[in-house]
């Protein structure tokens, strides 16, 4: 029984974890907000006036704005599709009886752990350079002309590096989904005459349908702020062509020193991030039995 | 009941999971093992690369003399170990109170917390960079320890309060009746059977904070630079650098390559807040 006494304690002990984030989350949200209706530049100093919505209606008039919204569209589309298929193909495929299942399953799970900057340098210079990137010099060896991965295909260059990256964690959460499987279920079915592609439509699917969703709603939160990847490849080109919304925005700030500009394409991040995030929200509220 | 399954499926299984398994951890295998040539031969045909050219470790010892890479990943522990450790200074507290005395509020209070991870980072960022410039945090260790602690501090909490739930109640009571007091209670009954969970709780912060790509390229310049930033001026480089790419890279991944391997199961539960377990 939680007495008045152990209530006060227990408020005093959360409170610095509120306040701070509290703080984390007002003052610079507020401060974005505050920004995106000046007229505020870091290099020509115009005593940032209040200008209303304008800063939003060049940014979202601004022709890279509408690149950038369909590049992140892609990317994340792109991103997901390929993870979510693969992680159900290794989900399945690590379920099944085999030798040194752990040995496998760790050198599966390995990219995630790598750092994006490097993920993303090793694949466009050692795999995807023309020249010198194991894919080139293959490719070359067999008569092909060789793909110029980040001047041709940027975008989806940058989607099979992220899948690389990310294929881990939707095999690694739908892996620990399947444990939870009941095989005399599956045992059942199979007495019952169902084929292996039935069993999967109607029993294993379902019971991984919950995982799906999470694994596609937080994927969607991380690769709707993709950046590193972006910086260290392709710095956003050929022109627009793999900008997102976040390299977009990255620009307008810290290049273009814009901060207003930059701000209103904050606000519209955080807004697109919280339509996803009220559904992930939602499913986790369920789970949780406070 | 499990069924018997006959060591020809088994080996077949193995067969195509290791091929596939393989392909995945290839890239990592393949900087290992450039880390190991010289610039010249890095670039030579993948055959080659293998098996007509010689092994050094010259590779290491230039990505140091020539940047002092030590600085860069001091800079990495110094920030990874710093924000988890502040992280959990502040979170313990809180989950243990959440958890063990829970109010009409605490749901509310946890969904608010996740809420603010939710934040994409881009949106805050030209008020974080001029709160940094400001106050001189830019380019500080003590900056990014700060924004990355706050970053993580929502899944911090979030672990704790998930690892303590488990903890039963009524041994926590039974301490009470036995006259122990909140200090006591905490420091020899709870402390103890929480250890495993604040560990695995540690270790995913740890390499949360360690691969963050986004307020480290953002906020730091070359003082404060850690790896992911110092990996990522190889963007634009002078000459041949596939080996101290790859040097510097192994370097870089290997410790939360080994860290990451020990959490495996813990990391699903911190990276969904609970919602796949």
């Amino acid at each position: 029984m939680a007495t008045k006494a152990s209530r006060a304690a227990a408020r005093m002990m959360i409170a610095p974890s509120v306040i701070l984030l509290l703080a984390w989350m007002i003052v610079p949200l507020s401060l974005t907000i505050y920004f995106s209706f000046l007229r505020y530049n870091l290099i020509t100093p115009t005593g940032n006036p209040f200008v209303g919505w304008e800063n939003y209606y060049w940014f979202v008039t601004d022709p890279s704005f509408q690149a950038a919204m369909l590049n992140t569209l892609m990317l994340v589309g792109g991103v997901l599709l390929i993870t979510v298929a693969g992680g159900i193909m290794f989900a399945l495929l690590l379920d099944r009886p085999m030798f040194g299942q752990g040995i496998i399953r760790i050198m599966v799970i390995a990219p995630f752990f790598v750092m994006p900057t490097v993920s993303a340098l090793v694949w466009k210079n050692m795999f995807m350079n023309p020249v010198n990137g194991m894919f080139g010099q293959i490719a070359t060896s067999l008569g092909f002309q060789p793909i110029d991965f980040m001047g041709q295909i940027p975008l989806l260059s940058i989607i099979l590096i992220v899948s690389w990256m990310w294929l881990p964690f939707a095999t690694l959460i739908l892996f620990t989904a399947m444990q939870s499987l009941d095989q005399e279920q599956l045992e059942a079915a199979e007495m019952d005459g169902a084929g292996s592609f039935s069993r999967f439509v109607f029993i294993v699917l379902p019971h991984l349908a919950r995982a799906i969703t999470v694994v596609i709603l937080i994927q969607t939160i991380f690769h709707l702020s993709i950046f590193a990847e972006i910086l260290v490849t392709t710095n956003g080109g050929p022109g627009t062509a793999s900008t997102n919304l976040t390299y977009l925005i990255y620009v307008s700030s810290l290049l273009q020193f814009d901060v207003g500009l930059g701000s209103a394409g904050g606000v519209i991040a955080i807004i697109l991030a919280n339509i996803v995030a009220i559904f992930l929200m939602r499913m986790i509220g369920k789970n949780l039995d406070a | 009941m499990a069924r018997a399954v006959s060591n020809r499926t088994r080996a077949l299984n193995t067969a195509v999971a290791g091929t596939l398994g393989f392909l995945m951890f290839f890239p990592i295998l393949w900087i290992f093992i450039l880390s190991f040539k010289t610039e010249e031969d890095a670039i030579r045909a993948p055959l080659e690369v293998l098996f007509g050219s010689g092994w050094t470790l010259d590779s290491f010892f230039t990505v140091q003399e020539r940047s002092d890479y030590f600085k860069h990943f001091a800079n990495s522990v110094i920030i990874s170990l710093g924000s988890t450790f502040v992280g959990l200074l502040i979170a313990i507290p809180a989950a243990w109170a959440m958890a063990f005395v829970p109010a009409r509020h605490t749901k509310n209070v946890l969904m608010w917390m996740l809420s603010t991870k939710m934040l994409p980072p881009v949106g805050v960022l030209v008020p974080i960079y001029l709160i940094f410039r400001d106050y001189g945090l830019l380019d500080t260790r003590i900056g990014l320890v700060i924004v990355l602690t706050l970053m993580n501090l929502p899944i911090i909490i979030w672990m704790l309060y998930t690892y303590f739930k488990e903890i039963p109640g009524e041994i926590l009571e039974a301490a009470r009746m036995d006259g122990a007091s909140l200090r006591e209670e905490i420091l020899h009954v709870l402390t103890p059977m929480a250890i495993p969970g604040m560990a695995s709780t540690v270790l995913l912060n740890i390499i949360l904070a360690w691969n963050e790509a986004f307020w480290t390229l953002n906020l730091t310049a070359a003082n404060a630079a850690p790896l992911t930033a110092f990996i990522a001026s190889y963007s634009s480089p002078e000459g041949l650098f596939y080996a101290k790419l790859s040097a510097a890279s192994i370097m870089a991944i290997a410790p939360i390559l080994i860290m990451g391997w020990f959490s495996q199961r813990q990391l699903v539960r911190g990276l969904t807040f609970g919602a796949v377990k």
